[in-house]
């Protein structure tokens, strides 16, 4: 019985069916699954698969992006319940997204969240034309492990070296760690500014922070 | 809506057919076959003995126009029609008769052996593009008497897929119209439903051989479809002018249909060639010129004026790589082609003016086949309203905020063509991480990947055991004691 439903749960989300993937959260509630699980041993292999599929090209960007919001929505429904039973997912990490001061360009940033959040990651999003000051106030705030920073020109890649800077001068540098992504960023970009990471792709960067943060 | 490109108004279309009528009665068509001959004088046709040349009035066109099909079809193995040879339909098969195939590794062009057939014709066998198999190169390992029955057989035994296919001589055409009958199970069988066209050749200027008017007569009596391919060359051959070469073009082909239709009327055939122009420095036929893809699509709008299914010879390279020469003239005169709505367009894979084949030029012009087909698809309307709809209240004005959209993931796969590995967008990094390579390489990954997936289809065992009694059986008297041996078949 749970073998199947485990299945249904992983298959909403490769379907990017997030109607189906409350339902079945909701399901599980009432069965008594336990939350946890439903989590692992259901929906996070639809995740995994997608995830494979899209690294070998089988899969596009539109159903990575739906089954990371059915996702989503799945752990969302669960959540208050393992709440109740005092426990909690096990949080991969903390991560800060932005994209820099003078740029707009977000849609990679949000790839790399919804990618995140659906790894198990706990993501905050601040957005795009962030400040310096907003990012770190806001990695201080949730106490986060990574601060992640798009940039998609030339001219605006400049500021993820500004926010090393900051850290560095406010002596938070060996708090986050700090991953830089971006059409225009290259190994040599990120080595140069001294950042922790770079990945030119949402999977890439799953893999890294996970990395970063030791669980791979 | 399928986009249309056309060249010609209708007007000009009609002084081209005026002209043609002009050109078959005067001067007249150079008829070497002897019956072809008996056919059009019994008709009524004014025949000039001493020249060889019979002058054919407007009437017998117009006879022969009249029982000529507009549409038909071909079968593949399981006898689903899957070929339309009629209206705006679009289908692409590998070119024919090369005599050369490149060698990917060391870039030779080699003399064709029964490998090389084998290889072209798997890797066809397994890209959606081509909806046919063509008879694609010579196999030179075998007498010269079976060359073409022979390639026939290769094909049968290889493929399910409808066939366009050619014989050499008048005694071949019928023993390869026998091959068909046998392996479908009777000449009925065979005419009922058609699994290989044959392409047939009109001399340039204005000569239907012994050899050409002798197939499209055996073809016509078997109710087997015959594909004119009139060659004229522009400046050479032909006229010098487009509009001239068209013309006669026009006149080749009535004067085929009519032979065609006197021996048995009704019977398919298919207005067809492989135009080109005559290149005036080095005396070429250049396949992948611009005007080569004009004539093509000009001569197609005077035959659908007529109402007459189409063929053309496009999607080929006079280049002697895979290089960018290969890629751009293969990929523009394949657009041409498919915009032109041309049934059957022959050439994909091959280089050096029809001469030489590559199974990973095959593999690169279907990609480009595949663009030309999507082109073809149109601009369509999927939703009730265009782009209102799209904006309900989660929009929140980021740009990622249709990748969220459920109809993003159910539309995506219909709006866009979803290249294979030929086609690079990768990242830079990712590019470099996959080996750094160009256009060329990636096909050779994936021809080597397609020949190793390839498998033999399931085909009835008695009619190949009697297929290959058939054809060994010609060798025999050609002088070879055995065929080539194949490696996934061995004869009972």
């Amino acid at each position: 019985m749970s073998e199947e439903m485990y299945k249904e749960m992983a298959q909403s989300i490769i379907d990017g069916d997030s109607d189906k993937s409350v339902e079945l959260a909701q399901k599980a509630i009432e069965i008594q699954m336990h939350p946890l699980d439903a989590i692992t041993k259901g929906f996070v292999v639809g995740v995994n698969y997608i995830g494979d599929q899209f690294g070998k090209g089988e899969a596009f960007l539109p159903e990575l992006v739906m089954a990371g919001e059915a996702m989503k929505a799945a752990v969302a429904t669960l959540d208050p319940e393992l709440r109740k039973l005092g426990e909690a997912r096990e949080i991969m990490g903390r991560v800060v997204l932005a994209t820099v001061e003078g740029d707009i360009h977000e849609i990679g940033k949000t790839l790399v969240g919804t990618m995140l959040s659906a790894s198990g990651f706990e993501v905050y999003d601040i957005g795009v034309d962030a400040p310096a000051d907003k990012i770190i106030g806001k990695a201080i705030e949730v106490d986060a492990n990574i601060i992640g920073m798009s940039a998609l020109l030339t001219t605006t890649m400049v500021r993820q070296r500004e926010v090393i800077d900051e850290l560095e001068k406010e002596g938070l540098r060996g708090k986050f760690k700090v991953i830089v992504g971006g059409a225009p960023i290259t190994r040599e970009w990120y080595e140069k500014i001294k950042a922790d990471g770079y990945s030119e792709d949402a999977i890439g960067a799953v893999k890294l922070a996970k990395e970063l943060v030791g669980k791979e | 809506m399928q986009p249309k490109l056309t060249l010609l108004s209708d007007e000009l279309i009609d002084r081209v057919l005026e002209e043609a009528y002009e050109l078959l009665r005067c001067p007249g068509i150079k008829v070497q076959n002897p019956e072809a001959w008996e056919l059009l004088a019994e008709a009524g046709a004014a025949i000039h003995p001493e020249n060889q040349v019979i002058g054919i009035p407007a009437s017998l066109v117009h006879k022969a126009l009249e029982s000529a099909p507009r549409e038909f079809y071909l079968y593949d193995y399981d006898g689903n029609p899957t070929i339309h040879y009629g209206g705006d339909s679009v289908h692409f098969d590998p070119g024919s008769s090369g005599i050369t195939m490149l060698n990917p590794e060391t870039l030779e062009h080699e003399t064709t052996e029964t490998q090389h057939l084998l290889r072209l014709i798997k890797v066809a066998e397994q890209l959606a593009q081509y909806d046919a198999q063509s008879t694609a190169v010579i196999c030179h390992d075998v007498p010269k008497e079976i060359q073409d029955s022979y390639r026939l057989y290769l094909v049968l035994l290889h493929s399910k897929k409808p066939i366009v296919t050619g014989a050499f001589t008048n005694k071949t055409v019928q023993e390869m119209i026998d091959m068909l009958a046998l392996f479908a199970g009777g000449a009925a069988a065979s005419r009922a439903k058609p699994r290989a066209i044959f392409d047939v050749c009109p001399a340039p200027p204005l000569i239907w051989s012994n050899f050409g008017a002798g197939n499209l007569i055996a073809l016509a009596r078997a109710g087997v479809p015959a594909e004119i391919v009139s060659v004229p060359l522009s400046g050479a051959a032909a006229p010098v002018t487009m509009l001239g070469t068209i013309t006669q073009h026009t006149a080749e082909c009535l004067a085929g249909i009519i032979i065609h239709q006197l021996a048995r009327a009704g019977s398919p055939i298919v207005w067809g060639g492989a135009a080109a122009i005559f290149d005036m420095r080095k005396g070429a036929t250049p396949m992948g010129a611009v005007e080569t893809a004009m004539l093509d699509c000009s001569y197609a709008q005077v035959a659908k004026s007529l109402g007459m299914p189409t063929h053309t010879y496009l999607g080929a390279t006079d280049s002697k790589l895979v290089d960018a020469q290969a890629g751009l003239e293969s990929g523009i005169s394949a657009m041409v082609g498919a915009l032109s709505g041309i049934n059957m367009i022959s050439g994909s894979g091959m280089l050096d003016f029809l001469a030489c084949h590559s199974a990973e030029k095959l593999v690169i012009d279907a990609e480009g086949i595949a663009m030309a087909k999507r082109m073809l698809d149109g601009v369509n309307l999927h939703t009730d309203t265009l782009a209102t709809g799209f904006y309900d209240d989660k929009i929140n004005f980021k740009g990622g905020d249709f990748l969220k959209q459920k109809i993003t993931m159910q539309l995506f796969r219909k709006e866009q063509h979803l290249p294979s590995a030929i086609i690079d967008r990768d990242s830079m990094r990712g590019w470099k991480e996959a080996g750094s390579l160009d256009t060329f390489s990636r096909a050779k990954v994936i021809v080597n990947e397609l020949l190793a997936s390839y498998r033999r289809p399931e085909i009835d065992s008695g009619k190949i055991d009697r297929l290959h009694a058939f054809i060994l059986d010609f060798a025999k008297k050609a002088g070879a004691e055995q065929l080539p041996t194949l490696e996934d078949y061995q004869p009972a």
